[in-house]
């Protein structure tokens, strides 16, 4: 019987393995539809700004509410996973409480994760509160609709139902401790569960082992379970958060990337001596497609959790245009699934005819005033704006869709070497009544 | 009033065998745009007063490109770009000062890949550097105890670091500096940059110069200190706006020098 529970542990624990794996691999692929792009210039600034903005939440609490209870789900996920090392090391081999030769130590370390699973716990019904009841506006824009928002309440569902079951693994463990049975060796201390076992202390210990198996199945399940949801949730942040904030972009944020290609025909206008003549044309300008983009931005999409910290510092959502950088962001992501998903089917020379322009309107694009305020909210630094630029590039420069003021404004540059329509010859002027 | 300045070009200069030590890109708001010309006209006034060996470029400046790239016309943009680069180094110029931070974050970021590199600060940071040195004093202090709030462009805030040089003149001109809720990292744009001064705002229930301007007259400041001739534009359309003329005012912080050196 013993036996059969450890062998149906470790059938279930690889199996999720393998469908996670899978999944990765899925999102890795997506992820890399974008541009190749090779970073690994100051390493020692990359590591550091990891370990102070995703590691070190610097960025989180900027808004010390949200700030402070993020940090309490943070460290309890991060300090109670210790917990499901021994979980895992006890299901393939039979064992129970297998660190439990640490002594001391150990009594210390179950009490504390105990006390983080009740603040984990406050922290996910804050945050319910949050969003249903303060109905904070950031968690109700048009893009929260649907999807967005059932994903948010499932994950602090999950977390919730996750340290009840932890909890109640330990009261009925304790009770069985202090009945003396078999295999359940006195372990740990339980500042929180004790007062939980009132409900098992009448019930036979045969019974109580049945309990403590299913609680502990069902955690360790409900763990498993949440592996595989999170590469399909925008949860997958507390993973992608790290290798996001190590790609950051390190140049100053009002520096907009030269486009080489067109430094190329403008020097072979200009002077053509400096040109390269085997430089092929370029076959498009700016971003049309999840493929025109970087891969970090792809990367940065998957990143996205969704808090809506860049739409609520974007003047123009503020004062109620369409655009949202996060809608931004979750779009990018929809498309590199769907073009990753038909690339699977139909092979990786295929493409489906449709584009990122289907999604992100132009009335969206032209009416960002390339603030930085998005880049500068994002807890994580994911930067909306290079994909909002990229897509305006394209339309400006491929479509020549543009509003008829930016068309006069340009052909002004062009012709008066000033945006609006002065002689050049009267740049001066005003020197003349200093 | 005061005699009349002169202010020499790079041209001019260089047919006397001279060379300014620092070039002020005048930039086209400054040029053409009447209220910014009074923020270029204060300027050149402090830097006469404190005997900076400065020129411009005058009829040889042309656009930095900036409102072309940031509408997507990337071509246009580097066209501007390869013009002024190839004037700025015939002319051997090493140190540019600008009043606007488009033009400061265009030249500084943007032009060093297609070859121009220069040293470049706002017109902020060189006053706050006077100060610093000395050179830059103020007698009187007409400012003091005047509440004067300061509203951060993107392009000189977010894009750049640069926060304390503009609140040190403040500082200096010894005024009570009230800060927005939305400042420094925070500060919301006056709605103008991205090359959406030179279009209609997309349909919303506000325009951002009005939400931006509201904020800063809710300080109870009576002037609102800038930065850019952009922000100065839309911040002063934005008090129109509210019916607050007389009682509340846009200025350069360059115009608040001026003022306070009876310039």
């Amino acid at each position: 019987m013993q036996y059969l529970e450890q062998i149906l542990f470790v059938i279930v624990l690889g199996l999720a393995i393998f469908i996670l794996v899978k999944k990765i691999k899925k999102i890795r692929r997506n992820i890399f539809l974008g541009k190749a792009e090779k970073i690994n210039d100051n390493k020692s600034t990359r590591w550091k700004m990891m370990g102070k903005v995703a590691l070190g939440q610097s960025k989180m609490v900027v808004r010390p509410v949200a700030g402070f209870f993020h940090i309490l789900i943070y460290v309890g996920f991060i300090l109670i996973n210790i917990e499901v090392l021994e979980i895992l090391i006890d299901g393939i081999f039979g064992t129970h409480r297998v660190l439990s030769f640490m002594g001391p130590v150990y009594d210390i370390a179950i009490g504390f994760f105990e006390i983080l699973a009740v603040l984990v716990f406050i922290a996910c019904v804050v945050f319910l509160a949050r969003r249903f009841i303060a109905k904070i506006p950031r968690f109700h824009s048009k893009e929260m609709k649907g999807w967005a928002t059932q994903d948010a309440t499932y994950i602090l569902l999950i977390e919730i139902v996750l340290m009840v079951a932890l909890l109640k693994m330990n009261a009925v463990d304790q009770v069985l401790q202090e009945k003396g049975a078999d295999h359940y060796i006195a372990a740990g201390s339980f500042p929180v569960s004790q007062y939980l076992t009132g409900f098992f202390n009448g019930f036979e210990v045969s019974t109580l082992i049945v309990f403590e198996r299913i609680f502990w199945w069902f955690h360790i399940l409900g763990i498993l379970f949440f592996m595989n949801y999170v590469p399909y949730s925008k949860h997958l942040h507390i993973f992608l958060a790290f290798p996001n904030t190590w790609y950051s972009r390190l140049q100053p944020a009002g520096e907009f990337a030269n486009m080489p290609e067109i430094t190329n025909e403008v020097n072979l206008m200009l002077d053509p001596s400096k040109a390269d003549p085997n430089m092929p044309p370029p076959e498009k300008f700016g971003v049309s497609d999840v493929t025109d983009l970087s891969w970090t931005s792809i990367l940065g999409a998957y990143s996205c959790t969704e808090c809506g910290r860049c739409t609520s510092s974007c003047p123009a959502n503020i004062t109620g245009k369409k655009l949202s950088p996060r809608k931004i962001m979750m779009d990018t992501r929809a498309r590199a699934e769907e073009l990753g998903n038909a690339k699977e089917e139909h092979g990786s020379d295929y493409h489906d005819g449709k584009s990122l322009h289907d999604m992100i309107s132009q009335e969206e694009l032209l009416a960002c005033t390339t603030c930085n305020a998005c880049v500068d909210a994002c807890p994580i630094n994911i930067n909306p704006l290079e994909i909002i630029f990229g897509m305006r590039q394209y339309q400006t420069l491929e479509k020549s869709a543009m509003p008829s003021e930016w068309a006069m404004m340009n052909s002004n540059i062009e012709n008066n070497q000033a945006p609006w329509q002065f002689s050049p010859s009267d740049r001066a002027n005003w020197t003349k009544d200093v | 009033m005061s005699e009349p300045i002169h202010v020499p070009t790079v041209a001019e200069l260089v047919a006397k065998g001279e060379k300014p030590d620092v070039l002020f890109w005048v930039g086209c708001a400054g040029s053409f745009d009447e209220r910014a010309q009074k923020i270029t006209k204060a300027f050149v006034k402090i830097l006469d007063n404190v005997g900076v060996n400065y020129a411009i470029l005058g009829t040889e400046e042309s656009c930095t490109g900036d409102p072309a790239k940031r509408a997507g016309n990337e071509f246009l943009f580097q066209m501007q770009a390869m013009a002024n680069i190839a004037t700025l180094n015939a002319y051997e110029i090493t140190k540019i000062v600008t009043t606007c931070p488009h033009c400061f974050n265009t030249i500084k970021n943007e032009y060093p890949s297609l070859g121009g590199e220069y040293e470049v600060i706002h017109h902020t940071q060189l006053l706050q550097e006077l100060i610093d040195e000395g050179k830059l004093t103020f007698g009187s202090d007409p400012f003091k105890g005047r509440k004067i709030t300061y509203h951060d462009s993107c392009y000189l805030g977010r894009a750049n670091g640069v926060y304390d040089a503009p609140r040190r003149i403040l500082e200096a001109l010894d005024a009570e500096l009230v800060e927005m809720k939305r400042c420094r990292k925070n500060g919301l744009c006056c709605g103008a940059g991205g090359a959406q001064m030179f279009k209609e705002a997309e349909a919303g229930e506000k325009e951002i110069n009005i939400e931006r301007t509201e904020e800063a007259i809710s300080t109870g400041a009576s002037i609102i200190s800038a930065n850019c001739p952009f922000c100065t534009t839309m911040i002063g359309d934005g008090i129109k706006h509210a019916n607050k003329e007389g009682e509340v005012e846009v200025l350069d912080l360059a115009e608040l020098v001026a003022q306070a050196k009876d310039l």
